[in-house]
């Protein structure tokens, strides 16, 4: 790693005056940005730990809603989400125990890996993000891969899940880093269902709104039997091609679906 | 440099390092704990487990500035001070969780956090809280015998592989 200073604030207020200064960067629980320091893909002069700040700790549910702070791990999510047991098992299964004991919710939004698990699900809720300065829609949120809405020096506080009736994600695991080869988290709401597909795109995280309209028609895997994604804009690696990939999400949207119902 | 202050083991530590120390670097290099081992580097093989604030974590991936104020555990801080292997550690040695070593640290480690969380574990509860430890010699069956011996469960039923 190249060197960087380090500071760890007890409130956001200073955090954010922390990340005003020149090549400042926020430090959630630095397992992707820690391996990344390493291959001196980044050189920050200064390190803002997230990890001190109470109030960006815990998780809260009531009137509907689920509001996990954005310094709070996956661990914690898994163990304390019990509001929304399919974000709780999402947590659960992020990376292994040791990641989960140090990664974050708001650092992993906010890196948006268009593998990572947590986009999918903060996608398919239509979560709110909420940061220093504003409160962003998911819709809004997610602009392709490793790419946000959040501006420079910008934190996430806290997300909002609203509670869906029923939900799933089902990931199918790419063997050698354990990140979704697809991930499909399915959520349904009073008022229609709502699709994202992770690991797939080299877009990114996005909804698959074909699905999401017969799926709101008729919430079974049935549903779905005839759609599938183009195959065009899929990840093609080592790891599986394109069509494997597109394959895979109407694969693991029925199962989501099977799943939640 | 910076000062980090922690309790290791149980007694107070504390050292000069700089914003990019590893928590791994400081045990090492600065406390002379060489127990916790770094394999990969990469968070990938989970030698470098160690607990922090009673969590394991891997201590590669996480800077000892991080670690102010917590309470660190590492494998020198399991056996009792006379030498007595606690009850996981004398599983390894009975079970021969062990060929070369070199994952044993993280092993044990993670092994005393799952049991810790959960003190009657399945066969299957086990092999996947391993998932981030990774052991190039033994093919985890004596690794996963030990820690249901360790927990005071019956391992016949386990393959002797």
């Amino acid at each position: 790693m190249y060197e960087f200073g380090f500071t760890r604030p007890t409130s956001v207020a200073d955090a954010v005056a922390a990340m005003g200064e020149e090549d400042a960067q926020a430090l959630g629980g630095g397992q992707t940005l820690i391996p990344t320091l390493k291959q001196r893909l980044a050189m920050p002069v200064t390190l803002v730990s997230l990890s001190g700040i109470a109030e960006m700790q815990g998780i809260q549910s009531g009137d509907g809603q689920l509001v996990i702070g954005g310094a709070t791990r996956h661990a914690d999510v898994a163990a304390g989400a019990g509001a929304y047991p399919a974000l709780a098992a999402l947590a659960g299964g992020i990376g292994d125990p040791a990641v989960r004991n140090r990664g974050t919710i708001g650092g992993s939004l906010a890196n948006n890996d268009p593998a990572a698990c947590y986009p999918a699900a903060a996608l398919a809720s239509g979560a709110t993000i909420v940061t220093n300065l504003r409160e962003i829609g998911a819709d809004e949120y997610f602009q392709g891969m490793f790419t946000t809405a959040l501006e420079d020096g910008e934190i996430i506080t806290a997300v909002r899940f609203p509670l869906p009736e029923a939900a799933n994600y089902q990931k199918f695991l790419q063997p050698a880093s354990r990140f979704a080869m697809v991930g499909v988290f399915v959520a349904k709401f009073a008022d229609g269902v709502r699709v994202a597909v992770t690991g797939a795109s080299e877009e990114g995280v996005f909804r698959w709104g074909e699905a999401e309209a017969a799926l709101s028609a008729n919430f079974t895997a049935d549903a779905i039997s005839g759609l599938s994604v183009p195959a065009d804009g899929m990840i093609g690696d080592i790891h599986g091609s394109k069509s494997y990939r597109a394959h895979l999400v109407g694969v693991m949207t029925k199962r989501a679906v099977e799943a939640a119902a | 440099m910076t000062k980090v202050s922690m309790t290791v083991n149980g007694k107070a530590a504390s050292g000069e390092v700089e914003g990019r120390t590893l928590l791994s670097a400081f045990l090492r290099e600065t406390l002379g704990l060489t127990g916790t081992h770094v394999g990969c580097d990469t968070s990938q093989c989970g030698a470098c487990v160690v607990h922090v604030d009673g969590r394991a974590v891997k201590s590669c991936t996480m800077l000892a500035l991080e670690a102010e104020g917590a309470e660190v555990a590492t494998i020198e801080g399991q056996a009792a001070p006379d030498g007595t292997l606690n009850a996981i550690q004398a599983a390894f040695q009975e079970h021969h969780g062990l060929q070369c070593g070199f994952c044993t640290p993280g092993m044990v480690m993670s092994a005393a956090a799952l049991l810790k969380e959960n003190p009657k574990p399945t066969e299957a509860e086990i092999r996947h809280y391993l998932e981030g430890n990774l052991c190039r010699c033994t093919g985890y069956h004596n690794i996963v015998k030990a820690i249901l011996a360790a927990s005071g469960q019956d391992v016949s039923a386990i393959a002797a592989e």
